[in-house]
């Protein structure tokens, strides 16, 4: 394939670059070898070793007294992940709260990016694209805090409600606060992947939709949707596993039984140093994110990135 | 390779002889490092002191009359946690570091780590007038054999609003109470085991529980059931000390565990608190300053903590943190550079009745320190901590 694209190509005169470059039309393999070694070794050591790596820690013990690895191959942090409650009740919390915030996107970023892709004009497209961009340069820290300071007993919202007249709302440090915060922080990488793929659909397919006598909901529901549904899937990976390894929300705005998987991987890393067992329970998202994928790469998503 | 180091160590910890000492400290088993005699003097500066500490440890105030004095520059990594402190001080600071302000909760597995190694406390002459608690404190010597230099410490105090309990708590009870259901904080951290342990210790004495970083499974369940039944009553369990000033000046908890400095910054901005130790005492944390195994820098490292113990570097460092100094001769310059302090940080109290009241954060170890090895070690206490928390 390469041979021949270098076949097309007008030989070089002179030089030095010229040598190496004649060197490349006489071994053919020569070219895509020196392109692609430098990102497939990148890939291999920094990424794929650091996978095998988690995998492997992931069945040794840690002694107790000392704390130091011991190298013995067990399964007994999948056991302890499997067979203690705990651990299920804060992958469910986990997996639950990633999917209502996915949900959630979906649904705000949807009428958004229809109208961003389709109904505004160029000058309203960049300003929404500005405004949809905007906060993704403020600190993650900082618009977490804002939300505190929005949520908490003496915060805006209590203030505002007071103020109308109506009782106070407890929701600071509970897990409402984490999904409203997750949805908010989260909500650009929803939007765009979805405006990518509205602003694809042909304006030729709803023509004949319309011509064919469809009324304006029938196209969106049998045309649009569609077709924007693979975008909606490549935004869902990106919320759905933003949310699945996040633990600085959790901390910050979440209450008592906030726990989330990376919290208990980050205690087991940073306390108690028991790597082995954070290692094995960072399989769990691992493992959700392979089958969400899988499944994300079957409705098409990857075609809308 | 690092692992290979790791159980090099661990097999020195496991064989080596618990010896039989009557000094100060804890009686425990040898650590790695107990064999290496400190040095006798102090030699000329190197010139360079890499510190691993507390943000604000080595204050401009104090720290730059400590360079111009000794020539010693130093070089600051201020970590965020006390297991940041341990892994960066792992393989004896790898001879990168020479020093750490490890708190309490850090300190055996420091020592049992091998990564820091015995100090002569003669070559510090105000160590002499270290209140006698802090001269060998079970957290930072072990058969006699001082591992650092103690620094300051602070009680783990019961913080409250006034509005809503006019009358001062006396009891840590209120902690546990399902009378004041989502009105509580407490820190987020696995040594919070120990405060349900004490609280345990004087209203179920039926349990036997001595030390409350020494318990038997027994005692480690009852005290984790106690726990369990706090969680709903728990609004949150605050990490950093300003997520709880921020949770009790805006009305979200009334009543929880804290640090003095805390109390001091709510009452500074106006908030209606206090703080009290209640009737069945409290945890405390205490640092020491600790010398690395590999530490390339040694006469500066002595220069340094010869310099944070004397009395006004310490007052300073107090001031500056809201903790307390263990240097005794301290109080006066407190009292010079803020009237009232002394009392404020309980800078006066001394003698053995006071310390008892207070059970100061250490590492739980399976040793029980009777040379039985059925405690339950600090791995177990985060484990048992994330099911506290669900």
């Amino acid at each position: 394939m390469s041979s021949v694209e270098t076949v097309r190509r007008p030989r070089p005169k002179g030089g030095g670059a010229a040598g190496a470059q004649s060197l490349f039309w006489r071994v053919s393999w020569l070219r895509p070898l020196v392109l692609l070694t430098p990102p497939v070794g990148w890939f291999v050591v920094i990424y794929l070793a650091a996978l095998v790596t988690l995998l492997i820690t992931a069945f040794w013990t840690i002694d107790p007294f000392t704390t130091q690895i011991v190298q013995s191959w067990n399964l007994d942090n999948f056991r302890i992940i499997i067979t203690d409650s705990t651990y299920w009740s804060i992958i469910g919390r986990t997996v639950g709260i990633a999917t209502l915030v996915t949900a959630t996107d979906a649904v705000l970023a949807f009428p958004f990016a229809y109208f961003m892709a389709r109904v505004a004009t160029r000058r309203v497209q960049t300003l929404l694209f500005a405004a949809v961009l905007l906060p993704l340069w403020a600190s993650y820290l900082a618009r977490v805090y804002a939300w505190i300071l929005i949520l908490n007993h003496s915060g805006v919202l209590n203030w505002s409600l007071q103020s109308i007249g109506l009782p106070p709302a407890n929701i600071g440090y509970t897990n409402t606060a984490m999904w409203l915060v997750f949805s908010y922080i989260w909500l650009p990488f929803m939007i765009i992947p979805v405006y990518a793929a509205l602003e694809r659909v042909p304006e030729s397919l709803m023509e004949a939709s319309a011509d064919l006598g469809a009324r304006r909901w029938q196209t969106l529901r049998d045309v649009v949707l569609p077709l924007a549904a693979p975008g909606v899937v490549a935004g869902s990976i990106f919320t759905f596993s933003l949310t699945l390894g996040d633990y600085i929300t959790p901390i910050l705005v979440g209450g008592a039984s906030s726990t989330f998987i990376g919290n208990v991987v980050y205690a087991n890393v940073g306390i108690a140093n028991n790597i082995p067992f954070a290692a094995a329970l960072s399989m769990v998202p691992l493992g959700i994110m392979a089958v969400y994928l899988f499944i994300a790469y079957r409705l098409g998503a990857f075609e809308a990135l | 390779m690092k692992f290979g180091a790791f159980a090099a160590a661990a097999a020195v910890v496991l064989t080596a002889c618990g010896s039989t000492g009557t000094t100060p400290g804890s009686t425990q088993e040898q650590p790695p490092t107990a064999t290496m005699k400190p040095q006798t003097s102090i030699g000329a500066g190197e010139g360079q002191l890499n510190l691993v500490l507390w943000d604000g440890y080595a204050d401009k105030s104090w720290a730059d009359p400590f360079t111009a004095a000794t020539g010693c520059k130093l070089n600051l990594h201020p970590a965020g946690s006390s297991d940041e402190m341990v892994s960066l001080m792992k393989d004896g600071g790898g001879g990168q570091w020479d020093m750490v302000s490890a708190s309490g909760d850090a300190d055996l597995r420091l020592i049992y780590g091998g990564d820091v190694k015995p100090m002569n406390t003669d070559l510090i002459p105000d160590w002499q007038n270290f209140d006698n608690y802090f001269k060998g404190p079970p957290y930072n010597t072990i058969n006699g054999i001082h591992y650092g230099i103690s620094l300051q410490w602070g009680p783990n105090t019961l913080l409250y609003n006034k509005k809503k309990f006019p009358n001062k708590p006396t009891s840590w009870q209120v902690i546990y109470d399902s009378a004041n259901s989502g009105l509580i904080t407490v820190p987020d951290n696995p040594i919070q085991i120990a405060d349900a342990a004490l609280y345990l210790s004087k209203t179920q004495p039926s349990l036997g529980i001595k030390d409350p970083y020494e318990l038997t499974q027994k005692q480690f369940d009852a005290t984790v059931a106690l726990l369990k039944q706090q969680r709903p009553l728990i609004k949150k369990y605050w990490g950093l000390a300003t997520d709880e000033i921020s949770l009790f000046k805006n009305g979200d908890v009334q009543v929880g565990a804290a640090w003095p400095y805390q109390t001091i910054q709510l009452k500074a901005a106006g908030a209606p608190v206090d703080d009290t130790i209640p009737s069945e005492g409290a945890t405390g944390w205490a640092d020491t300053w600790m010398l690395a195994t590999k530490a390339t820098h040694p006469n500066c490292a002595y220069m340094w903590a010869k310099w944070v113990s004397t009395p006004k570097v310490q007052a300073m460092q107090a001031l500056s943190f809201g903790e307390t100094p263990v240097n005794s001769k301290a109080c006066a310059e407190m009292e010079a550079q803020q009237a009232g302090s002394c009392h404020q940080y309980h800078a006066d109290e001394t003698g053995a009745a006071y310390f008892d009241t207070i059970k100061f954060w250490k590492t739980p170890l399976a040793d029980c320190g009777n040379g039985s090895k059925t405690c339950i070690p600090y791995a177990t206490w985060v484990t048992a901590w994330t099911s506290i928390k669900g």
